[in-house]
């Protein structure tokens, strides 16, 4: 039996249509467009201005805060402007534009192939080159990586989890980087394990991807400490606690971290980037990104630089079908709904879903018929339609005991109702309300 | 290209639905249908077409002059109240009181609450009891089985084998002279014995128990517990005193207990949310049905211990919730 997470969970279509085909390089754009604001925690501040020249890696933005990201260029070139433009959040927000010319890197970045296996950099070195480098969660979270690196005073970290799950259907980039960059992330996950100080590394990868399975598993092999771990799959099984839970049987508290049960989770992704910036001195500046859905003529997984806007990739794989009715930064299960194609690519995308009207319509909404499956599916243990109830009547003091503030937002819920009620839209209102009600108990 | 829609996550969905489960439920109850109508023959037809078509259509007019709304008989779930309220009447019922059934059902039962979902009593229980209470004696007399396939209201009837036994006991008849009155176990578990048309056979009943677990449909939990809960009291009974008290396996075979415990107290609008909630609604159903049988006026109790575990439904989900992530592990401190 392989192992999975105790509560509910999903099984939706996997549709990875994209899962054969190996990454490719997408042409530099002519014109990049890099959000101050790819990470959770307050936006980065621009240190270019217009006109400057800057070279492929160059810093361009540093943080303002303790949780905020460093940002660096992903092309060289000259900075036409800074302006506000759509995000994939959907709102006007602010990003450095970049007109392309060359192709020139910082000469500190080794660009050469080889893999090189020595670390000799010190834990708190790696920490640091990590955060200059701008590295945040790639699976689609964005919280700055250093900062899950340096655990707060008392806290002990015992295990390094890396997630290689995937759960979300269609998206494959995680999948293709696992079985072209696995001796990269291999390192990586060493680099990882030395600044956390701990010998423990558990890789886990849902059995729906048996040759990265197999893959990985030669390769851990030449590695000490790193296990591979085959998990049944389940959605949302890459949700941080879900994963903890899945691979050692410890389950993080409510509102606490993952480091409460002595646990550290990055991504597969991450573990690359971390592998490039330490080893290799390359900040994060560009990422693999899945393009597909069912009416995409070619499904493909592109190495794309940050800032190349979304309508570049879609071209990649064949144009926008016909029948495109919604356009997802992301999976379907938590990705975002685009507002237009000119949305530029940012740390946090994982993928670009294309889907076609007859997926993407929702369906009228009709009464609970109290079938009790979303609380049954629900990975948190919670009572989905109690608290859509309790949101729509803005009930907030009952929603808070009801512990609203627990959902991770994976969606199962509203996946699963067959009266197709928008759970997870009121559940989403609940939580802000009730978000703020909280801190400003706090103030 | 058209205009993007931007709507939020999940951007898909499983293809549920509630006709999928109404239907469901409906395909599960067809060896019950097919078990009655072999028994019963014309009656149970007769009884099974006018129920459902009057329950169909007293929720479309209801819907549509009443309450002024769109309809929306195609979900399924009124022909199922009116197959399950069929399942609920002898064979014999004379079709303006299963008419009466229906507009109470339908009426009174779920849309006098505001329809589908919104009902705190199961509306085919409602019809049924308010028919047992107001026609007690057409309401009790049962069609013979097999022997009454070509007859309708003139089918010749007898007692249930609970009302045999209970009538007996009253009278001070002895529990082995009793027991060669009724069917045997066998007889009883293929549906040969006297009752309501649907609730006869326990075999017919178990295939669509094993279809909704399989569609799933429902979740074993209630079901389980209801009959196990009438099993084991009843058994415990029986062991202390048999001669007054009767074998356990012949309390889950009768009465209807498998259409109850398996299509009835299931539900899902009028049972609990959460799974050890599903438990104590379904221990509560079996402790009361063995308390109306054994020591109360009814031979039968099933259909009022639902009613009465119905109601307790909003304070069981109100103190009865799922587990929380987190609560089931202890961290384990690093």
């Amino acid at each position: 039996m392989l192992k999975t997470f105790s509560l509910g969970g999903i099984h939706p279509d996997e549709n990875k249509l994209s899962a054969d085909a190996p990454i490719e390089v997408l042409p530099v754009p002519e014109t990049v467009a890099i959000p101050i604001s790819q990470h959770i925690g307050a936006p980065a501040e621009p240190i270019v201005k217009k006109g400057d020249r800057v070279k492929v890696g160059q810093l361009i933005a540093k943080p303002s805060g303790f949780v905020s990201s460093y940002i660096h260029s992903s092309v060289s070139g000259t900075v036409d402007k800074i302006d506000e433009l759509i995000d994939v959040s959907g709102y006007k927000r602010k990003a450095i534009i970049i007109k392309t010319e060359d192709d020139e890197w910082e000469e500190t970045i080794d660009r050469s192939p080889d893999l090189i296996t020595e670390i000799p950099a010190t834990p708190e070195e790696i920490i640091k080159m990590i955060q200059e480098a701008g590295i945040v969660g790639l699976g689609g979270a964005t919280f700055p990586a250093h900062i899950k690196l340096s655990p707060p005073p008392g806290k002990n970290c015992d295990i390094l989890i890396i997630n290689g799950v995937e759960c979300e259907p269609y998206l494959t980039s995680d999948h293709r980087v696992m079985l072209e960059k696995g001796n990269e992330i291999m390192v990586g996950v060493q680099i990882l394990m030395k600044a956390l100080k701990v010998n423990n590394a558990i890789i886990g990868i849902e059995n729906n991807k048996p040759d990265a399975i197999k893959h990985m598993i030669t390769l851990a092999s030449k590695y000490s400490g790193i296990v591979i771990e085959p998990l049944k799959v389940q959605y949302p099984q890459g949700g941080e606690k879900q994963l903890i839970d899945a691979c050692i049987k410890r389950q993080v508290p409510s509102g606490k971290l993952p480091i409460e049960v002595g646990a550290v989770v990055q991504n597969v992704g991450t573990a690359l980037a971390v592998y490039e910036a330490v080893q290799k001195k390359k900040p994060l500046i560009e990422r693999v990104v899945t393009v597909t859905g069912k009416s995409v003529k070619k499904p493909c997984n592109l190495m794309v630089r940050l800032g190349t806007p979304v309508s570049a990739l879609i071209e990649a794989a064949g144009g926008i079908p016909e029948d495109t009715e919604k356009i997802i930064g992301g999976g379907p299960m938590m990705g975002k709904a685009l507002s237009t194609p000119d949305i530029p690519i940012t740390k946090g995308s994982s993928g670009i879903l294309l889907m076609p009207k007859k997926i993407a319509t929702r369906k009228p909404v009709q009464n609970c018929i109290r079938c009790s499956k979303c609380v049954s599916v629900c990975p948190m243990g919670l009572s989905p339609y109690l608290l859509m109830t309790l949101a729509e009547k803005a009930i907030w003091d009952r929603a808070e005991d009801e512990a609203i503030m627990d959902c991770i937002e994976c969606g199962s819920c509203s996946y699963t109702c067959p009266s197709s009620r928008p759970l997870l839209d009121y559940i989403r209102l609940g939580k802000s309300k009730v978000g703020q009600i909280m801190r400003s108990r706090t103030k | 290209m058209n205009k993007l829609t931007v709507s939020p996550s999940p951007h898909v969905h499983s293809g549920d639905s509630v006709k999928k489960n109404m239907y469901g439920v409906l395909i599960a109850l067809l060896p019950a249908l097919f078990t009655s109508l072999y028994y019963f023959g014309i009656g149970a037809l007769i009884v099974t077409i006018t129920s459902i078509v009057s329950c169909v259509l007293f929720e479309y007019l209801i819907q549509k002059y009443l309450l002024k709304k769109d309809p929306s008989v195609t979900d399924g779930s009124a022909i199922l109240t009116g197959l399950l309220l069929a399942f609920n009447l002898p064979s014999n019922a004379p079709i303006a009181i299963i008419i009466i059934g229906a507009l109470v059902a339908m009426g009174i039962g779920k849309m006098a609450f505001g329809g589908l979902g919104n009902n705190p009593f199961n509306p085919a229980l409602v019809g049924r009891v308010f028919l047992l209470i107001s026609f007690p004696v057409q309401m009790t007399s049962w069609p013979t089985p097999i022997a009454s396939r070509l007859a309708y209201t003139d089918a010749v009837t007898g007692a249930t084998p609970l009302g045999v036994i209970k009538e007996g006991l009253a009278k001070g008849d002895i529990m082995s002279d009793l027991l060669t009155k009724i069917p045997s176990f066998s007889d009883m578990f293929y549906g040969n014995m006297g009752g309501s048309a649907g609730e006869i056979a326990a075999i017919a009943l178990l295939i669509g128990f094993i279809y909704l677990l399989m569609k799933r449909i429902i979740t074993w939990h209630i079901p389980v517990s209801v009959i196990g809960t009438i099993f084991i009291f009843t058994g415990i009974l029986h062991l202390a005193n048999p001669n007054i008290y009767i074998s356990p396996v012949f309390h889950i075979l009768t009465g209807g207990v498998m259409l109850g415990a398996i299509f009835m107290a299931t539900d899902y609008v009028t049972s609990p949310m959460s799974r050890k909630g599903m438990i104590v609604f379904g221990v509560g159903i079996g402790v009361i049905t063995v308390a109306i049988r054994v020591f109360g006026a009814y031979p039968e109790g099933l259909s009022f211990a639902i009613l009465i575990m119905n109601g307790f439904v909003p304070l069981i989900d109100k103190y009865i919730k799922p587990k929380r992530f987190g609560e089931l592990i202890k961290p384990a401190k690093a």
